[in-house]
C-alpha cells in the first residue's frame, strides 16, 4: 500500500513558506547592516567627542530599533510551519537543525537582547565605553543569530557531517564541526550578512539624499552618507567575492542549479557566462534549441568561474539528465567519480533506497541478522540519491529555469549598480557636489527599494534553483511534508499575508515618521 | 542599592522614559500575542507531537510515510 500526497498541499505548504521568508527577510538584513553602522557611527563619536555623532548615531539607532522590533520573531513562523507542514522533513533533519537553532536562541537572542537594552536605555546611564561596547555586541550578536539559521540552511544545500539512523529514520550529527564549517556555510553567512550590510548602507545614504533634497539635517545627512557610501562600497565588494564562492560551491554540490541560474542545457567546454540574455520561456528538454534566444556571452568566463579552470566542462541540463560526463570534482558520491549517473540511474537508486528501508525495517522486526545486515549495506551504498526514488520522472530535478535565471539577474546587475552607486556618491562627497546633483539624490533614495528587491532576487536564485529538493538529493518537497489538509495550509497562508504586510505597513507609517522627525539633539528611544 | 535593583530600575527608567518605543512595544505585544497564541495554539501544532506520544511511535511513523510515499 502507498501514500499518495495531495500535489495541492506541497504546493501550498511552499508558497506559505515562501510568503512568510520573503516578508522575514524585509526585516533581517536591515537589522543586520544598522547594527553594525550604528556601532561605527558611535565609535566616531567616542572617538572625536563631536556631539553632531551622537545625534546622528542615536537618529540611525532609532531607526534600527524600530526595524529590529517589527522584525524580531517574524522567523519564528518558518519553525512553527516546519512542524505543521513539513513534519517528516522535521524529523529526519531534527538532530542536525537541532543545535545550531538551540544555540541561535541561547547565545545570540540573549546576548542581542540584552545589549540592545543598553544601547537604548543606557545614554547617561553607563560609560561611554560601556555604551559602545553594548552597540558592538549588538551588532555582533544579531549576525551570531543569522549565523545559525544559515548555517542550518546551508546544510539543506550540501548535507554533510551526518549518519543516516535507519532505525528511527533519522539523520544524526557525525561531526559538528563539518556542519557549521562546511564551505557552503561559510561562504553562505558571508554572502548573506554582506548583502545585509549593503542593504544597509542604500538604506542609510537614500534617506540621507532625502535630507538633502529637503534641505534638512544638512550636516547629519553629510556625514551619514560618507559612512554609508564607504561601508557599501568595502562590503558590496566582499559580496561580489563571496558571490564567486557561492557560484564555485554551487558548481560542485549544486551543478543542475548553476546549469538553471545560467539557462545552460548543453554544456560545452569551454563554457561561457551569459551577461545579457532572453530566455524563451516555453524551451523543452531535448526540443533541439538552446534556450537562449538573445545573448550577450563573456569566453569561457563561467568555466573559469565554476570550477577555476577556463577550459573546464560545465555540465548542462541535458547533461545532467542523461550523465555519462567525467565530474570535474571529486567531492561527488563515490559511484560517480569516473562517470556521472543519469537522472533515470539515480531515480533507480533512490528507490533501491527506499525499498532497503523497508527490508530493514522488516528484517528487524523478524529479528533476521543477516537480511537486516544486507538491508543496511543496500542503503549506506544508495543513500547518496535516496530522495530520488520518489520522483516519477528525470524531467522532476528541473528547477524553473527561466525564475532562476532571470533573478540571478536582476541580483547580479543590481548588485553592480550598487558599487557603481557607493563610488559616485563617494566621488560627489569628495567633490562636495552632492547636493547640487538632485538627480543623483533621488537616484540613491530610489535606490532602498532596489536593494530590498536584489535581496529577494537572491533568495528566489538559492531556493527555486535547488527545487525539488528541501534536502539536496535526500529528500524533496513530495516526501517532506505533512500529510495533513491542504485547507488549513491555505487559511494560514491568508492569514500571514494580512499579518505581514499589517506589520509592514506598521513599520513603514513609524518610521516615516520618525525620519521626519529626523536627527534631533537628545535623540529619541 | 543592591545588584537585581539596579538592573529593575535601570529597565524601568529605560521603560518609562520611552517615546517611540511605546508604540513599538504595542505592535510587538499584538504581533506575539497574534504569533504565540493565536496561530501557535490554534492553527501549527506540531503535527507529529500531536499524533503520537513518544519519539519511537514519531520515528516509525515517518519511516513509514518515507517507505510509502509516492
Amino acid at each position: 500500500m502507498t501514500d499518495t500526497i495531495d500535489l495541492s498541499m506541497v504546493d501550498w505548504s511552499r508558497a506559505q513558506f515562501a510568503l512568510t521568508a520573503i516578508y522575514h527577510w524585509l526585516f533581517v538584513p536591515l537589522t543586520l547592516g544598522l547594527s553594525f553602522i550604528v556601532a561605527i557611527m558611535e565609535t566616531i563619536w567616542v572617538k572625536t567627542g563631536n556631539p553632531e555623532w551622537k545625534k546622528i548615531t542615536k537618529f540611525w539607532m532609532t531607526l534600527f530599533g524600530i526595524n529590529f522590533a517589527i522584525g524580531v520573531a517574524t522567523g519564528i513562523i518558518l519553525e512553527f510551519q516546519f512542524g505543521t507542514n513539513w513534519s517528516n522533513y522535521s524529523w529526519f533533519v531534527g538532530d542536525i537543525f537541532g543545535a545550531p537553532l538551540a544555540i541561535e536562541g541561547i547565545m545570540a537572542f540573549f546576548l542581542e537582547s540584552t545589549f540592545i537594552a543598553v544601547m537604548f536605555f543606557g545614554w547617561n546611564k553607563v560609560s561611554k565605553g560601556f555604551h559602545l561596547t553594548a552597540s558592538w555586541l549588538t551588532a555582533i550578536g544579531a549576525n551570531l543569530s543569522a549565523l545559525w539559521i544559515l548555517v542550518a540552511n546551508a546544510w539543506m544545500q550540501y548535507p554533510t557531517g551526518m549518519k543516516f539512523n535507519p532505525d528511527n529514520a533519522r539523520n544524526e550529527m557525525a561531526n559538528f564541526w563539518d556542519v557549521l564549517f562546511s564551505p557552503v556555510a561559510v561562504n553562505k553567512f558571508l554572502h548573506t550578512i554582506s548583502s545585509g550590510y549593503v542593504t544597509a548602507a542604500v538604506f542609510v545614504i537614500g534617506i540621507s539624499a532625502w535630507f538633502l533634497l529637503k534641505n534638512r539635517n544638512v550636516d547629519s545627512a553629510k556625514r551619514s552618507i560618507l559612512v554609508g557610501a564607504i561601508f557599501g562600497l568595502i562590503t558590496a565588494i566582499f559580496l561580489v567575492i563571496t558571490g564567486d564562492g557561492s557560484a564555485y560551491n554551487m558548481a560542485q554540490k549544486q551543478p543542475m542549479k548553476l546549469a538553471a541560474m545560467e539557462g545552460l542545457y548543453k554544456g560545452t567546454s569551454p563554457n561561457g557566462l551569459i551577461v545579457f540574455g532572453i530566455h524563451s520561456g516555453d524551451k523543452k528538454v531535448e526540443d533541439g534549441t538552446g534556450g537562449i534566444n538573445v545573448k550577450l556571452e563573456i569566453p569561457r568566463l563561467l568555466s573559469l568561474l565554476g570550477y577555476r579552470n577556463g577550459n573546464a566542462f560545465v555540465p548542462g541540463i541535458e547533461d545532467i539528465l542523461k550523465g555519462g560526463f567525467k565530474p570535474e570534482f571529486q567531492n561527488v558520491p563515490p559511484l560517480e567519480v569516473d562517470k556521472a549517473f543519469s537522472a533515470e540511474e539515480k531515480i533507480a537508486r533512490g528507490k533501491l533506497a527506499i525499498a532497503a528501508l523497508g527490508d530493514y525495517k522488516r528484517a528487524r522486526q523478524t529479528g533476521d541478522i543477516a537480511a537486516t545486515n544486507k538491508a543496511d549495506s543496500s542503503l549506506k551504498v544508495n543513500f547518496p540519491y535516496f530522495g530520488y526514488g520518489y520522483l516519477n520522472s528525470p524531467d522532476s530535478i528541473i528547477p524553473n529555469v527561466p525564475l532562476t535565471f532571470y533573478s540571478f539577474r536582476i541580483m547580479v546587475y543590481l548588485g553592480g549598480f550598487f558599487i557603481l552607486l557607493f563610488i559616485f556618491t563617494l566621488y560627489y562627497a569628495r567633490k562636495q557636489t552632492l547636493e547640487t546633483k538632485r538627480w543623483f539624490l533621488w537616484l540613491l533614495l530610489w535606490s532602498i527599494p532596489l536593494v530590498y528587491i536584489a535581496g529577494q532576487a537572491g533568495w528566489i536564485v538559492t531556493e527555486v534553483g535547488r527545487q525539488p529538493w528541501v534536502i539536496q538529493d535526500l529528500l524533496p518537497t513530495v516526501a517532506a511534508v505533512s500529510m495533513i489538509d491542504a485547507t488549513s495550509v491555505q487559511i494560514t497562508f491568508w492569514l500571514f499575508a494580512v499579518l505581514f504586510t499589517a506589520l509592514l505597513i506598521a513599520e513603514v507609517m513609524i518610521m516615516t515618521r520618525q525620519i521626519k522627525i529626523g536627527p534631533k539633539d537628545g535623540g529619541t528611544n | 542599592m543592591n545588584f537585581f535593583k539596579k538592573i529593575f530600575l535601570f529597565y524601568y527608567d529605560g521603560f518609562r522614559s520611552m517615546t517611540v518605543g511605546k508604540k513599538l512595544w504595542i505592535v510587538i505585544l499584538i504581533k506575539l500575542f497574534i504569533i504565540f497564541i493565536i496561530l501557535r495554539l490554534i492553527f501549527f501544532p506540531n503535527f507529529l507531537k500531536s499524533k503520537f506520544s513518544g519519539d519511537k511511535e514519531r520515528g516509525d511513523y515517518v519511516r513509514e510515510q518515507l517507505i510509502k510515499r509516492k
